[in-house]
């Protein structure tokens, strides 16, 4: 749907932002902004949660790897909770990869990458899987550590590699057919890393106000507040809220380690599905560090048959992400919020989540859960 | 005990109940008893004391065992005499039984022991009893730590989270975060700037200092593991009440807040080992405040009033007004805290 056939069926003077940063959902409602939104101003939840979206085929990999005697498997902390579903379990159970270090997988927590490279010269005759997951905020990280496991020929270190770009995304939700967004607020921090000129050309291409922000609790209320301006004024293009970090060209230093390291590719967003060009793999010299190539023996060749099965490049989506009753995809792409989901706050709650969007604390229903309160 | 290093190590033998015990106990143990004569004997024999006593238990298996403004054995006496504290106690006796994985540097057991001494003197409290014990190399984490303390009620009303009324007032007796940053911070290799330090500490003075004034201390609780957040929803989930917090007067330092921001943490959930929540008559709200504000406290909320209790456990609600005047409810933590990812 075009822009102004929106504007032409929405009800007069209302009009639908979707925040996309899951950092910012967790800030707009531990702040209660969105109580204090522009006059007809509603507000949507976006997929900006790493490891909400990180698809399903690569945790499945992960998981298998995990349970090789071999193997050192490590992650961020969000990563280690997000729920894998049980293949056709009548009570529609789910592990993560906590579960399996409980029964004797070796799964670290890591907080930065180089910390796995660390476990790797320390531990030689391991092998050391690192999944690398989240968006360019932390992909220029991954890559260094690419660099270094070349330079330093150390083959017992593999990378996992789930990174996901954001803009192919949101170029995504703004052009869907069912799209009824009128703006979008930017992840500040992505911005930082890749400069402007990527949001600002999405912004032209689909005629909406895209607004760069921050995390703070200031930083999305005037984000809010300018995209309600230009929404009553008819504007589109970008502006950026967040002057104090992002800078037009970005981190010149990040772009040159991801443009080294990482090439983009089309991959399946858990939740959103194909989405072109929507994720990085390793490039060139790089691929080596790929465990589908290191790792292609034993019974670790199993465990990423998984992955094997989807091809490189991860294209398609598997049948069955979440539960039957979880909404977890419709809240990922802003057609509903947390509390329209049936399971939200009864069968879904932190302490047992049924969809990835209620593991992170970027995660919409687990911020809605936390500060609004389910059941 | 020397290693291939020249290190000394707890061996197994440690723990076989002969003479290599015998030794260790006494030469690492032996002092921190009141009376070292009881160790020779199977149970000590304590002086019944009038009025109510306080008991409590505690097990310590943090990691790293030592930590910024701390280790795992001031954390296990402070912690215990800090249970006692909440309860309206004075803490006096203490028993410490210590499990310790072979292989175990003597000399960090001894530094350990040193600071078990120290917060003993600190707290008030003496070691009465004890028990040791030597797990094989893998089967324990270092050294665990279990105590149990003995108090003696000082106060003649009962200090309980029944005890809590609608239109009591909440006072917090310090800032959020601290101990639990600097122990995420050790586990992880975060190099927090500026580095911070465990807020361990004695909550009994602080208690003394109120009960002195007067105040009639409905209901106290220290902040834990799950935090602020935690103690709030559990105490107002004992009698179903509606408690209103203001955010803005939760004391929040910066370091920890910045710290916080980085690593997608909320202060709130974050574990605390030297302060406590106190629920006060509204009658009594500034004389109360009087002394935790000179302890860097504050008022933090109130029990609503006009609301029945009655409602089942579980049925409490906490409202957080924020500095924008806008209103969230707020919930614990689901379980372990995890940095997040970007």
């Amino acid at each position: 749907m075009s822009a102004a056939e929106i504007r032409r069926e929405r009800p007069q003077g209302t009009a639908t932002v979707m925040e996309v940063c899951g950092g910012q959902t967790h800030t707009i409602l531990r702040w209660g902004l969105d109580q204090r939104l522009p006059a007809g101003m509603a507000l949507i939840h976006g997929p900006g949660c790493p490891v909400c979206v990180t698809p399903l085929p690569v945790l499945e990999a992960a998981m298998a790897l995990a349970q090789c005697p071999e193997v050192i498997l490590c992650s961020y902390g969000d990563m280690l909770r997000v729920p894998l579903p049980v293949p056709a379990d009548p009570q529609q159970r789910s592990i993560d990869l906590l579960s399996l270090r409980a029964a004797g997988a070796d799964v670290r927590l890591i907080t930065q990458p180089q910390q796995a490279l660390q476990i790797a010269l320390q531990e030689p005759q391991r092998q050391v899987v690192l999944l690398a997951v989240g968006f360019e905020t932390t992909a220029p990280a991954t890559a260094l550590v690419a660099i270094q496991r070349r330079a330093l020929q150390l083959r017992n270190l593999h990378l996992l590699v789930a990174h996901v770009r954001v803009v192919p995304a949101m170029a995504r939700l703004l052009s869907s057919p069912e799209s009824r967004l009128d703006a979008l607020l930017a992840p500040g921090h992505v911005c930082s890393v890749i400069g402007l000129a990527e949001m600002e050309a999405l912004a032209h291409t689909c005629e909406r106000p895209v607004v760069g922000a921050g995390l703070s609790h200031s930083h999305p209320e005037r984000a809010l507040q300018l995209s309600g301006r230009m929404l009553e004024r008819g504007d589109h293009g970008l502006r950026n809220a967040y002057r104090e970090v992002v800078q037009e060209q970005g981190n010149p230093r990040a772009r040159a380690l991801l443009a080294e390291v990482l090439e983009p590719i089309d991959l399946a967003w858990r939740g959103l599905g194909l989405i072109e060009a929507g994720g990085l793999a390793l490039k060139g010299a790089y691929v080596e560090a790929d465990v589908r190539w290191g790792l292609d023996r034993g019974d670790t060749a199993a465990a990423l048959a998984p992955l094997k099965r989807q091809g490189q490049a991860l294209t398609r989506a598997p049948a069955k992400e979440e539960p039957e009753i979880c909404r977890a995809a419709a809240v990922l792409q802003g057609h509903c919020l947390p509390s329209d989901c049936p399971a939200f706050g009864s069968s879904c709650r932190p302490e047992h989540p049924l969809g990835a969007p209620m593991v992170s604390e970027e995660g919409a229903c687990a911020a809605w859960m936390q500060y609004r309160g389910g059941g | 005990m020397n290693d291939p290093s020249g290190e000394e190590r707890i061996r197994l033998g440690h723990g076989g109940g002969g003479t290599l015990m015998r030794a260790l106990i006494d030469a690492e143990f032996r002092h921190l008893y009141a009376e070292p004569s009881q160790i020779l004997h199977d149970a000590t024999v304590l002086s019944a004391s009038e009025g109510a006593l306080a008991f409590s238990v505690d097990s310590s298996v943090v990691q790293p065992l030592q930590f910024p403004g701390g280790d795992i054995g001031s954390l296990a006496v402070i912690g215990t005499a800090n249970d006692l504290a909440m309860a309206g106690a004075r803490p006096q006796h203490l028993s410490l039984a210590v499990i310790l994985e072979e292989g175990l540097s003597l000399a960090l057991l001894r530094q350990i022991v040193a600071s078990i001494a120290q917060a003993c003197e600190r707290c008030g409290v003496s070691v009465e009893t004890g028990d040791t014990k030597v797990v094989e190399r893998g089967k324990g984490d270092g050294l665990f730590l279990s105590t149990s303390g003995l108090g003696v009620i000082a106060t003649p009303e009962p200090i309980h989270p029944r005890c809590i009324e609608a239109g009591d007032v909440i006072l917090l007796s310090g800032d959020l975060g601290r101990h639990g940053l600097a122990i995420l911070a050790s586990r992880h290799g975060l190099e927090l700037q500026p580095p911070l330090c465990s807020d361990l500490q004695p909550l009994w003075p602080a208690v003394q200092a109120l009960l002195d004034q007067g105040i009639r201390l409905h209901c106290l609780r220290d902040l834990t593991r799950g935090g602020l957040a935690m103690v709030l929803q559990e105490l107002a989930d004992a009698g179903s009440w509606r408690f209103e917090i203001k955010e803005a007067a939760v004391p929040i330092s910066e370091a920890v807040a910045n710290s916080c921001r980085i690593l997608g943490l909320d202060p709130w959930h974050l574990a605390c080992e030297g302060r406590f929540v106190a629920i006060v008559p509204a009658a009594q709200a500034a004389e109360a405040l009087a002394v935790l504000e000179a302890r860097g406290g504050r008022m933090i909320g109130v029990v609503a009033a006009g609301e029945q209790p009655g409602g089942g456990p579980g049925a409490g609600t906490v409202i957080v007004r924020t500095a924008l005047n806008t209103t969230r409810r707020q919930h614990p933590p689901s379980g372990e805290l995890l940095p997040r990812i970007c």
